[in-house]
């Protein structure tokens, strides 16, 4: 039975492999001609009309939520697994408080940005300012990627010199501090009551507002998904340049980097920054569309979720990590009956990619050779 | 800072601190035990002790327990729940074994795939308990598993009374018990791992696989040992928590667990006095922390602790090594 699955398998990757290779064979001009014809797609799925294709919509089934906002939260996870994916996928550390980095982003702009935390009134009140006064949306986006950068570098010097397997643990109590602190610390982030009129890039939430509203969310998720292809391309040039092969480097073996002259340590700060700001990103987009926010939207099976797109898709190949991240956020919306049991099927899924499959559905091919080497190197007796 | 309630009752603090300490501890000794012979996070062994618990009130239902009962039938009780909860338990963590970590070990798969296994193998038994029973059996046996993801209560099988009173500090039973059973279990394992055959074969396998594997001890055996190990000991902390807190839930696990680690971590993971002497101190840590500051901070204040000490020791207080923890 097992010998059948791997037979399976193989023809499957060698297929998967026939289609990367005929990809890469392609000219120049018609690659590009193919990209752009994905993106224009992309852009033109919030309106899907296509016969035939049209079951894909969410809100083609009883009760199914609004198409353009499920496409939204995709478009937020792939940014997440995309960051996610350059501290675990690329630099290969196990980050499972990820979720702190997103909250970190999301309270940026809550606390700066709505006229209802505790901070802008705080400010209004010491500066004399208007009661509705706020800092501007488009302020806050450097400050939100600011301040969770700081917070991954904070996180990341005392702890990225620990062990690999510390680190999960140690990032998955800092996810929960985030939280607890951001439950606790009332006159700050007002608690669990959370903050409501978070802005957008109209300022405040209301009817008044022409594009980003609150009845139509097509124009927020072009924005999002633009924002995603910004950093998309981003990321795709650092995985080519040096900081990206050293990243590959200390992800295969340590050791072997640091004696070819790789600073370890420095790299690894850099993934950790690098993807806590894309984190914090995320979390300023999720927090500026939901126009509220309160500590228990953070909890950890959310960050374990996050994780769980990462590997399933595939860790280091951003294709595999943006289908997981899809995946994991579409299929609970579009297949509502399966909603109640997504997490025994994450968990499930987790196991068995990791045992049948371990470097995910579309894996990063030098990943998925680093694991068959390791395989042959196993020793016979255990 | 409320340091008046704190160094006015000290004694009390401490004493709760060390009865809330003991529980950590005995979990801690699961992680600990894998960890030093594999070099591996269990992740799902918090799942193990849950599953310890509902093992106890399941047996405690089935054998009709009502509150409050007397002194001879609490003790039979008693041993009945450590023996539902050792076998749930241990089941369970070598069932992770076997259907988990043993392929992935054959193919000699990197840490990280390990820990991502066992984090989707944990995922997959909280739901299972949390969501799949109480839909399948709820209704058969709704004491059991409730509702969905909801917390399920169990009776008293010892009421709390102070045992002993030294000035302010009042000792209670339950406390005592707890804190005494704890101990016990953990001379235990200490003396089986120290003292006996099949104890210097995990000693061995720790220090070196290859060589005890050429020495003639069975690798496969020992690991499979050591989570049945473990297994019971979350099976014994799963008893001493139902009889001290008497409830559980499907999602206890989570923090639980975390807070193990942290005293395995603390102590010296890989070290059986250092999981002891770990969960003792986390313990006392947060009693102190919930009462200078209040109890929502508790687990903040325990992770900073987590932090700190791998910052400045991470090889935790006493050290880590099972293998040589007395060569």
């Amino acid at each position: 039975m097992m010998d059948k699955v791997r037979a399976t398998e193989a023809r499957r990757r060698a297929a998967l492999n026939g289609i990367a290779d005929r990809w890469a064979a392609l000219p120049p001009w018609q690659r590009l001609i193919g990209v752009a014809a994905f993106i224009a797609f992309l852009y033109y799925l919030p309106l899907l009309g296509i016969p035939g294709l049209t079951w894909l919509r969410t809100d083609s089934i009883d009760g199914g939520n609004s198409w353009a906002g499920v496409l939204f939260t995709c478009a937020i996870y792939v940014l997440v697994a995309i960051g996610l994916n350059v501290v675990v996928g690329l630099a290969g550390l196990l980050d499972l408080g990820y979720i702190g980095f997103f909250a970190i982003g999301a309270y940026s702009v809550a606390l700066f940005g709505s006229t209802n935390s505790p901070v802008v009134k705080w400010m209004q009140r010491t500066f004399d300012l208007e009661p509705t006064w706020a800092v501007a949306w488009a302020i806050c986006i450097p400050l939100a990627i600011a301040l969770s950068l700081t917070s991954g570098v904070i996180l990341g010097w005392p702890t990225l010199r620990l062990r690999g397997d510390y680190l999960a643990i140690v990032t998955l109590g800092f996810g929960e501090i985030i939280r607890i602190v951001a439950r606790n610390l009332t006159g700050v982030t007002n608690g669990a009551a959370g903050i409501s009129a978070i802005p957008g890039p109209e300022g405040a939430p209301s009817a008044d507002n022409k594009i980003f509203g609150l009845q139509d969310l097509k124009p927020w998720y072009w924005l999002a998904i633009t924002v995603v292809l910004l950093m998309v391309f981003a990321v795709r040039r650092l995985e080519n340049s040096r900081v990206g092969r050293s990243w590959l480097a200390i992800r295969e073996d340590e050791d072997a980097a640091a004696v070819m002259g790789v600073n370890g340590f420095k790299f690894k700060l850099w993934a950790f920054a690098i993807g806590a700001a894309l984190g914090g990103l995320s979390g300023f987009l999720f927090a500026s569309r939901n126009a509220f926010i309160d500590p228990s939207q953070f909890n950890a099976t959310l960050s374990i979720l996050f994780v769980a797109m990462v590997v399933v898709g595939g860790s280091g190949n951003m294709v595999g990590v943006a289908f997981g991240a899809v995946l994991l956020a579409y299929l609970p919306e579009r297949f509502r009956f399966v909603s109640d049991y997504r997490w025994v099927a994450f968990g499930f899924a987790m196991v068995v990619v990791m045992v049948l499959r371990p470097q995910g559905l579309i894996p990063s091919r030098r990943r998925a050779r680093e694991l068959q080497d390791r395989a042959k190197e196993a020793k016979v007796s255990v | 800072m409320n340091f008046d309630e704190l160094f006015g009752h000290f004694g009390q603090h401490t004493v709760d601190g060390l009865s809330k300490g003991a529980i950590y501890a005995l979990i801690a000794l699961g992680y600990t035990l894998v960890y030093g012979v594999l070099r591996l996070i269990n992740f799902a062994h918090s799942e193990v002790f849950v599953v310890g618990t509902f093992a106890v009130l399941g047996a405690w239902t089935a054998f009709g327990l009502q509150d409050n009962p007397g002194a001879g039938q609490a003790i039979l009780f008693l041993l009945i729940g450590l023996v539902a909860a050792a076998v749930a338990s241990g089941g369970t963590a070598l069932a992770l074994e076997r259907i988990a970590y043993k392929p992935l070990r054959k193919r000699n798969a990197p840490p990280l795939v390990f820990l991502i296994t066992a984090i989707g193998l944990s995922l997959v038994l909280v739901e299972i308990l949390g969501l799949l029973l109480p839909r399948l059996v709820g209704g058969v046996f709704p004491t059991l598993f409730g509702r969905e993801r909801q917390i399920v209560g169990m009776p008293t099988l010892i009421e709390q009374k102070a045992l002993i009173t030294i000035g302010d500090t009042a000792i209670t039973n339950v406390q005592a018990i707890v804190f005494v059973s704890a101990l016990l279990m953990m001379a235990a394992l200490d003396w089986f791992i120290n003292r006996t055959r099949y104890g210097r074969g995990v000693r061995a396998v720790a220090q070196n696989p290859e060589t005890a594997a050429l020495m003639g001890v069975n690798q496969d055996r020992v690991i499979m040992l050591i989570f049945v190990l473990g297994g019971v000991m979350a099976g014994a902390a799963a008893l001493l928590w139902s009889v001290r807190f008497g409830f559980t839930q499907s999602s206890l696990g989570f923090v639980l667990g975390l807070k193990a680690f942290t005293a395995a971590v603390l102590g010296g993971i890989g070290n059986l006095r250092g999981a002891l002497l770990g969960g003792l101190f986390l313990g006392l840590v947060e009693v102190y922390a919930a009462t200078l500051y209040t109890s929502a901070w508790e687990d903040v204040v325990a992770f900073v602790v987590l932090i700190v000490v791998l910052m400045f020791r991470p090889t935790g207080l006493l050290g880590e090594s099972l293998g040589r923890a007395r060569a």
